[in-house]
């Protein structure tokens, strides 16, 4: 099973190397979209300051959705997906091997720049820490749950815009959290609480949604 | 039915014998519907009591929290049959699951409209980020995402499967978006005014209050039922019954 | 409750225009629901009865 999930992980972090383009531009998305709010509400260091964190969260939101879309669609259109279904391997180790490479690919980039970033927006170095650290708890639920919406809409015509309304709605806990662990440090209320629940929300996802997206994509390959 | 005088729940849980059912059931819901809501808005407007602190702004209410239960038990009641329909493989679960949803969004919809008129005599504003109204936008952009993705499936089994799946991962997900928004109101110390705990609740109001959710209750019931039928047509019009139904009058 | 006349039970304290709102928004929308249930139903009815007087006139052609 640990075979198999390497597998699939070493396979997916190959064509992702061979196609970095991709990477590049879902970080460049991530880069351009922050640094556009302060030309849009204006340079003042305080309100950036308070904005900070939603933005940066928002952002990191927008970056994971758009990237889903490699997850599981040049799989399917090559026919790879139907072989890793009839493999003896559980589709939910598989599932888990593509997220994780999903993950790599797409949220740990957020996390190493999101405190340049930060920077721009004149957070403080605490709130940068906590920027940084919550952004790792929180991305991987993103594409754990992005892993189901992905799989639910695989081939299906404008599934683009379907997987955002699919998704979005459902990130709305780790945004708050992941938002809001930052807001909590600027206001030094401390952000074990929201960070501990932001674990919560990992250790659920972790349990959840694997098994979820190998459900969709089994209705999606019938 | 199998036996004489014996409910079976396998006899009507296929279409054929669930479509003449659905049809005498669907008047006596629809019927039962009036009733309940001509007395819950007797007792909203002529026996409530004028609250003291709100005036009478506060009658908004008898709409307000019956249509916002109604929309999160719909969405319940949809991943219930949801659930049945991906576990037994039941069609008309499935159905019955796609027919709840444009009622369920329907009454989040009101629950959003009343609350922004409440909330403009009430709080100044017509929109405030206070948990419930949060919650209730949520569910609603919850159902439009059920219904986008049944509506871009051609084909039907896997909408209804798809559907089901994305219904069941919301029912596990809506009692966690509720207590973050709910953490996070009382963080950014929104609202004091909450809208369903009035301070001084009245035996009557919460009377009005409870006939006017069973009148709507009994409202989705029938709309769903009037719903179910035409999806069922739509669905087994290549079956010999359907064909006699409809076929045979022409 | 007393209204007294029916000014003032129209005028709702001065919150009319919320109170009636409301209860007009609500109204519409289920009006509008069953309006368009009914429109389904009618609808379906008549396009499976094109449907099948089509397969009926196929079969006829066919025998």
């Amino acid at each position: 099973m640990i075979r198999a999930l390497g597998w699939v992980l070493r396979r997916d972090l190959l064509l992702a190397f061979r196609r970095r383009g991709d990477v590049v531009n879902a970080l460049v998305f991530f880069v351009i979209v922050v640094s556009l709010f302060p030309l849009g509400v204006g340079p003042e260091a305080s309100q950036l300051r308070n904005m900070a964190p939603g933005v940066l969260w928002v952002a990191a939101l927008l970056a994971c959705m758009l990237s889903l879309a490699r997850l599981y669609a040049p799989d399917h259109q090559d026919g790879t997906l139907e072989q890793m279904l009839l493999a003896g391997e559980p589709l939910v180790v598989l599932v888990m091997g593509k997220v994780l490479a999903h993950w790599l690919m797409s949220g740990l980039p957020l996390v190493l720049i999101a405190p340049l970033l930060g920077l721009q927006f004149d957070l403080p170095g605490d709130a940068l820490a906590v920027l940084c650290l919550s952004l790792l708890i929180g991305t991987p639920v993103l594409s754990l749950i992005g892993a189901v919406g992905a799989a639910l809409t695989l081939g299906v015509r404008g599934s683009g815009v379907l997987v955002a309304l699919l998704v979005l709605p459902l990130y709305v806990p780790v945004l708050i959290f992941g938002a809001g662990s930052v807001g909590a440090v600027a206001t030094g209320t401390g952000a074990e609480a929201h960070l501990m629940l932001l674990g919560g929300f990992l250790a659920l996802a972790l349990v959840l949604a694997p098994w979820a997206s190998a459900a969709a994509l089994r209705i999606a390959m019938e | 039915m199998s036996k004489k005088g014996r409910f079976s729940w396998y006899y009507f849980s296929s279409p054929q014998s669930f479509y003449p059912l659905a049809g005498t059931l669907q008047p006596w819901f629809a019927a039962l519907a009036a009733v309940l809501c001509a007395v819950g808005l007797y007792i909203s407007f002529f026996v409530a009591p004028t609250d003291a602190q709100q005036g009478e702004s506060y009658r908004i209410i008898f709409i307000h929290v019956p249509a916002a239960w109604m929309s999160m038990f719909l969405y319940l009641v949809m991943g219930f049959w949801s659930g049945v329909g991906l576990v037994l493989n039941t069609r008309l679960s499935s159905m019955v699951a796609t027919a709840l949803a444009p009622t369920g969004a329907l009454f989040t919809f009101i629950a959003l409209w009343t609350g922004a008129l409440w909330g403009k005599p009430t709080w100044g504003t017509w929109w405030v980020w206070d948990a419930r109204l949060t919650s209730e936008l949520i569910l609603l952009f919850l159902y439009i995402g059920f219904m986008a993705l049944q509506a871009a499936i051609d084909d039907q089994r896997r909408a209804d499967k798809a559907g089901a799946v994305l219904a069941l991962v919301g029912v596990i997900n809506i009692p966690i978006i509720y207590f973050s928004v709910k953490w996070w109101s009382t963080l950014h110390q929104g609202a004091s005014v909450s809208m369903t705990s009035a301070p001084t609740m009245a035996k009557t109001m919460l009377l009005g209050m409870l006939i006017m959710a069973l009148g709507f209750w009994m409202y989705s019931i029938a709309a769903t039922l009037a719903r179910v039928r035409c999806v069922i047509l739509e669905r087994e019009r290549h079956t010999d019954w359907v064909a006699a139904e409809i076929g045979g009058q022409t | 409750m007393n209204w007294g006349s029916w000014q003032n039970f129209f005028a709702m304290g001065g919150y009319g225009l919320y109170v009636w709102g409301s209860y007009a928004v609500t109204l519409i929308v289920l009006i509008a629901e069953i309006v368009a249930l009914t429109t389904r139903r009618r609808g379906v009815i008549a396009q499976l009865a094109k449907y099948y007087a089509a397969r009926r006139r196929n079969d006829e052609t066919k025998t």
